[in-house]
């Protein structure tokens, strides 16, 4: 079959992924097989050849993700899914990808870690990873799904992001999101959003430099353009000792992605103007809290909470509104305090903030333990 | 091929960066010869990747033409990214010994494995020369480098014969005292298909030539041409003779189908059934 049709499927998450990218004009996978993403590569193995682009398995995920750069170069929007130890060996070429403005998308689907870890269970410690994963400065554009659809509608917008900002984008799911089975809703194709990167013009030099977001050729265009991982100027040419040279480099590559923070930060929100006490949480976490805020208001309290569709960047703002009017935040993630660290700074000053975290063999932030820790929080045992 | 060589046309107007008798100018003359006789007016129907190394900046940026300066060890993943998605360029990999057969090897011998259609150009200098000379795996035993101050104790990689058993289609080994030869032998690479593999025995005057004794990239050609030896002259030595000969000439040359042949082969019967 071709492109999927607008209908009602009941999918898989990582199904959902795969043909999402389709949809969206993903021509080009490269990945290695890693629990808990595999089928995403399965999936785009079958599929993408039936609408005439490449999917390859390479012999490691470096490999993966550098054969993910050179596509994007050759014109195509281009995709790598993997998990924690996949991710961590990535880590250098997403700085490349970011540093060469190259949009591509990146499919993290978290497992216990650190190391090998529990590779089969569910986890969400890849977040400062995913922010800070490589050297240098850098800034990263990471979304965080919850669900099956949200598997097939954030990974139509991690390459909208990628092509929008020329800049690699994760999309960083969890073992539970990725495996789980919903229903998903595919809207007549036609009403989705689909961004294309900005190809030059003629005669067009500046490929690095100038626009905020400079125009992107492909190889075999006629450009002549160069590529490099190293500091260089508009023209793509390596200046690697120029301090003014790297200045306007580095900073126009974060300011591209923080000074649109606005337009891409994506939050999920309940009662933000008035609640007793909020939540932040994100991904699989974040499913426990919609079963809370019902039994939470049979007790009378108002639960008000951000759902994080976007980690990264982080939005500062709206967790600010939420802490003024709760006074009292709880960030519940299966980690050892990560998102956490992220809501006291941005909030710190004008809410409690109570971390909450569970690790290990996968087990689920239940709606039960998450109720117990608004109990004791509203009623000032924590 | 009636026009003279002019090597300009094929560069971008900067200053070259590499050291005085340094191999590279050598390589990249030999390699832009070839392109010229084979009649190609510019390099608009190539794309160059490279990794990080002194012999990856042949193509980068010098070469007036699509080229991609990835990460050290990198250039031939990223090199097959452009060439699946865009089969009708030509692309080719220039990198060092470092770079090729040390932190890129296994993408080495799984891009001969696959056939994937790239020409991969190794220069050896048989050091890591632009982080100041330390021990590369192409070393020869003893030789002394500034992380084997008392004489390198691994034996060298023959990553020619090694392209061999991985698949190649064609794979070959010159010096830069060949320079002809070494032309010769990257018109031929160009012309076939699949996956081509010519590996240049370098000098680095500058950072392995004056350690082990030599006092110019003179005297290092030199001994390139008189430690040179035929792959039929060398069956003539024992094991233990050739580890000090370099084994010149044409290892191979063979037509497996291609690896962009067999994938597209494979899109084309999926796209069948995609219609339904």
């Amino acid at each position: 079959m071709g492109i999927v049709k607008s209908g009602v499927y009941f999918w898989q998450g990582n199904e959902a992924c795969a043909e999402a990218a389709i949809v969206v004009g993903c021509r080009f996978f490269a990945g290695y097989p890693i629990t808990p993403a595999s089928e995403i590569a399965e999936h785009l193995a079958w599929r993408l050849p039936q609408v005439g682009g490449i999917a390859i398995q390479m012999e490691d995920e470096i490999a993966s993700i550098g054969a993910v750069i050179g596509a994007s170069w050759a014109g195509a929007k281009a995709m790598t899914a993997t998990s924690g130890p996949g991710f961590s060996l990535m880590q250098e070429s997403i700085g490349y990808a970011f540093m060469t403005e190259t949009p591509c998308v990146i499919v993290n689907v978290q497992r216990a870690g650190p190391s090998t870890g529990q590779a089969t269970k569910c986890a969400q410690g890849d977040v400062m990873q995913s922010r800070w994963g490589t050297h240098g400065d850098y800034s990263a554009i990471v979304l965080s799904p919850n669900s099956v659809q949200e598997m097939f509608t954030l990974t139509i917008r991690a390459f909208n992001l990628a092509e929008k900002y020329r800049t690699p984008v994760v999309l960083l799911s969890d073992e539970v999101v990725a495996h789980m089975r919903e229903k998903v809703v595919v809207p007549p194709i036609e009403t989705l959003e689909m961004v294309n990167r900005k190809k030059p013009k003629p005669g067009d030099k500046a490929f690095f430099g100038l626009e905020e977001v400079p125009p992107m050729p492909a190889v075999g265009e006629g450009f002549n353009v160069a590529v490099t991982g190293s500091t260089h100027d508009e023209y793509g040419i390596r200046f690697t000792a120029d301090p003014l040279v790297h200045r306007r480099l580095v900073e126009r590559l974060n300011g591209k992605i923080q000074n649109h923070a606005d337009e891409i930060v994506d939050v999920e929100c309940c009662n933000i103007e008035g609640c007793d006490v909020g939540i932040v949480a994100f991904g699989c976490t974040s499913r426990a809290v919609y079963d809370v805020v019902e039994e939470a208001k049979a007790n009378g309290i108002t639960v008000g909470y951000v759902r994080l569709k976007t980690l990264w960047p982080f939005p500062d703002e709206i967790v600010r509104k939420l802490a003024e009017a709760a006074g009292k935040i709880i960030v519940p993630e299966m980690n050892l305090r990560q998102v956490y660290y992220e809501v006291k700074r941005a909030a710190g000053d004008v809410a409690k903030v109570v971390p909450f975290n569970k690790i290990g063999g996968g087990e689920l932030i239940t709606p039960e333990e998450l109720l117990k820790k608004i109990l004791e929080v509203v009623r000032g045992r924590d | 091929m009636t026009e003279a060589f002019s090597i300009k046309k094929y560069l971008r107007d900067l200053k070259l960066p590499f050291c005085p008798g340094c191999g590279a100018f050598t390589v990249m003359n030999a390699f832009l010869r070839a392109v010229h006789e084979l009649g190609y007016e510019d390099l608009s129907s190539f794309v160059f990747c490279s990794g990080i190394g002194c012999s990856s900046w042949i193509p980068s940026p010098y070469f007036l033409a699509d080229s991609i300066h990835t990460l050290h060890g990198r250039s031939i993943p990223v090199a097959t990214g452009v060439k699946l998605m865009r089969p009708d360029l030509n692309v080719v990999v220039f990198g060092g010994d470092g770079d090729i057969a040390g932190i890129g090897l296994s993408h080495f011998v799984h891009a001969a494995r696959r056939n994937l259609d790239i020409l991969v150009i190794m220069v050896n200098n048989m050091v890591y020369g632009m982080t100041g000379g330390q021990v590369a795996p192409t070393t020869p035993l003893k030789a002394k480098t500034t992380t084997t101050p008392y004489g390198c104790f691994e034996y060298p990689l023959d990553a020619v014969k090694l392209a061999v058993v991985a698949g190649a289609n064609y794979a070959a080994r010159w010096t830069t005292a060949h320079s002809n030869e070494l032309k010769e032998a990257i018109k031929k690479a160009l012309r076939l298909k699949g996956f081509r593999f010519v590996e240049v025995v370098s000098q680095c005057p500058t950072a392995f030539g004056r350690r082990i004794g030599f006092k110019s990239a003179a005297e290092m050609i030199k001994w390139f041409r008189e430690n040179s030896t035929t792959l039929e002259q060398a069956k003539k030595f024992s094991e233990e003779d050739l580890t000090t000969k370099i084994i010149i000439g044409e290892f191979i040359e063979r037509h497996r189908p291609t690896l962009t042949e067999n994938i597209y082969a494979a899109i084309k019967e999926a796209q069948k059934i995609g219609q339904n």
